[in-house]
């Protein structure tokens, strides 16, 4: 394993201080710190090869296609797809939106399933719902159990109708944290149809935790640059080749087309029959950067690492009266995202009591309001860990939750009782 | 600016001590359902008008004390006050939250303890929750109505 406090020096922004305090950022699940290896890869990209890619013959065009290119290469191997199979988009949310347009609008129809579940983020529900009613298609949720793990009974229950052709879940919720086993589900849902293609949300999963495509037997595999030290607008869509091919395209424009008449267009070949118009070139190579620096660390210790903060971080917040940790408490079980409640303390007093300390949580249904609202509640408060926080962070994180208790809950005994009602 | 100009111990007393909070109100003639997507918060307001006047209000709901509060405290400064002024009222705590000074300082009473979230631009919403729904729900009575619902942006 490696020191998070060396890390740390690593990453500029972690060195401010916010209302007078050290800021302690606990809100990476949103979007994760960069280390001064990206940054400087954006700087030097602009200053030294800034071209459009694949498109001038001059030296400089050729420089960017090449890093544009070798950047692509790079992320593919960091998750274990074919670089053809790479698609860039501006993040997740557009991956999955692209896997939703021209993939199930075309191929699934009247009487087939979409299965997602209950624990997605509303990028991995919205996009299904946009083309439902074009396409016909029915779509179902896996419910969750009270621990935030998903009903294996009702999913097994509705994958023995045969008719589930996609199925799409994160490997990693962004509020409970709990992780899928994809492959095992994967493997159920195309024993009950060998037309069934498994979709992937790896926003959470891919900074987190060592990915590999094929392990996880996924087709499509959705993640985000800007949680994985990477910057943002820039995403990927990984996928199996033979699947793009066979997929008509996203968007129109430049890039993604081989030769355009006035009275139609032959498309290019994949992955850039997806990618119209000037790609985030810059943000590619800045991504590229990320995957070494996380390569450097090794996906293993990041993992580990996460593990044995939240070792610590569970029992520390379930030792505090009236503190409630939603989601599974099995650090193997889970990623290091982790919600709570402070009973009679609603999450945006918590965030705004919190970040007068200096502590950055994130407050609100994290856009995940189905999984909010099977939790009991409208909101929960988020810690979420990564590769930067320290053990001294889960302290101030407890002293955080104490200083919000005594502040609206000034003479609250063991267990703090709820002002009002509907808390 | 502090925490306190945020969290005054007016504003922690309303959230502690609801006043007005209720999810019936006999023979209301409105009754209007707000709700913040963003942050979550949900809240029921009922109405009843008497002469032209708010002859009782009351509310409930689920959201953070800045908005349970204010809505609390709304209660209090508007009932019994005819329709017109109870407007008026509260398009000065709106003007109030967002900087643009106080009028009517004496009428709004505990409202005054908002102030402080004008800082807060991220709370202001919260404390405007309860107010809005309250305009929203003289709005719907003017115009013959008897249940709105508003989904705020
Ligand atoms: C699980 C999950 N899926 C999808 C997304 C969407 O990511 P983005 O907003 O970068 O597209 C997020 C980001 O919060 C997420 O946590």
């Amino acid at each position: 394993m490696f020191d998070p406090t060396t890390v740390r020096k690593d990453f500029p922004v972690l060195d401010r201080t916010v209302h007078g305090r050290p800021l302690v950022y606990l809100n990476s699940a949103a979007t994760s710190q960069k280390p001064r290896a990206v940054i400087e890869a954006l700087v030097r990209f602009y200053e030294t090869c800034n071209s459009n890619v694949h498109r001038g013959v001059d030296a400089l065009s050729e420089e960017a296609t090449d890093r544009f290119e070798s950047a692509r290469a790079k992320i593919a191997r960091f998750v274990g797809a074919d670089p053809r199979g790479l698609v860039f988009t501006r993040n997740a949310t557009e991956a999955l939106n692209l896997v939703a347009y021209s993939y199930a609008r075309v191929r699934l129809g009247a009487g087939d399933i979409l299965l997602s579940t209950q624990l997605e983020h509303h990028s991995n529900i919205v996009p299904w719902q946009l083309v439902a009613p074009e396409a016909g298609f029915e779509i179902r949720y896996v419910p969750i159990t009270p621990e935030g793990e998903l009903d294996l009974d009702a999913f097994e229950e509705i994958v023995a109708t045969g008719r589930v052709k996609l199925f799409t879940v994160t490997a990693m919720s962004n509020v409970v944290g709990t992780i899928i086993d994809v492959s095992a589900l994967a493997a159920r849902v195309r024993a009950a149809n060998d037309e069934a293609v498994v979709v992937v949300d790896g926003a959470q999963s891919v900074p987190h935790l060592p990915t590999d495509m094929l392990a996880l037997d996924a087709d499509f595999l959705a993640f985000s640059g800007h949680k994985m030290c990477g910057p943002t607008g820039i995403g990927c869509l990984a996928a199996k080749p033979e699947l793009l091919e066979a997929m008509p395209p996203f968007l129109g424009g430049g890039e993604m087309i081989r030769d355009v008449t006035l009275e139609g267009t032959t498309f290019n070949d994949v992955p850039y029959k997806f990618e119209a118009g000037t790609p985030a070139f810059a943000e590619a190579v800045g991504l590229a950067a990320a995957v070494d620096y996380l390569n450097a660390l090794g996906m293993d210790a990041v993992r580990a690492h996460e593990v044995a903060i939240l070792e610590r971080a569970i029992p520390a917040l379930e030792a505090l009266d009236g503190v409630t940790v939603h989601g599974p408490k099995d650090p193997a079980r889970r990623g290091a995202a982790l919600s709570f409640a402070i009973a009679g303390v609603h999450p945006h007093d918590v965030g705004t009591l919190m970040d007068r300390e200096g502590v950055a949580v994130r407050a609100g249904h994290h856009c995940a309001k189905p999984l909010v609202r099977a939790l009991g509640s409208a909101a929960t408060t988020r810690a979420s860990f990564y590769l930067y926080n320290t053990v001294e962070e889960i302290n101030a994180l407890c002293a955080a939750i104490e200083t919000t208790k005594q502040f609206f809950l000034p003479d609250a005994g063991p267990g703090a009782r709820s002002p009002g009602r509907g808390q | 600016m502090s925490l306190d100009d945020l969290y005054m111990e007016m504003i922690l007393d309303h959230y502690r001590n609801p006043r007005n909070r209720s999810s019936d109100l006999d023979g209301h003639d409105v009754h209007v359902h707000h709700s913040n997507p963003l942050c979550g918060d949900e809240l029921d307001l009922r109405l009843r008008v008497a002469d032209d006047t708010v002859d009782a209000v009351v509310y409930d709901g689920e959201g953070c004390s800045i908005s349970m509060a204010s809505a609390s405290v709304m209660t209090q400064a508007v009932t019994g006050r005819d329709l017109a002024d109870a407007d008026d009222l509260t398009e000065c705590f709106r003007l109030m939250l967002h900087g643009e000074g106080i009028k009517r300082e004496e009428d709004l009473g505990d409202g005054v303890a908002f102030q402080g979230v004008a800082k807060f631009p991220v709370r202001v919403k919260c404390a405007l929750l309860g107010w809005m729904a309250l305009k929203d729900a003289i709005t719907t009575y003017r115009e013959g109505g008897a249940e709105h619902r508003v989904t705020h942006e």
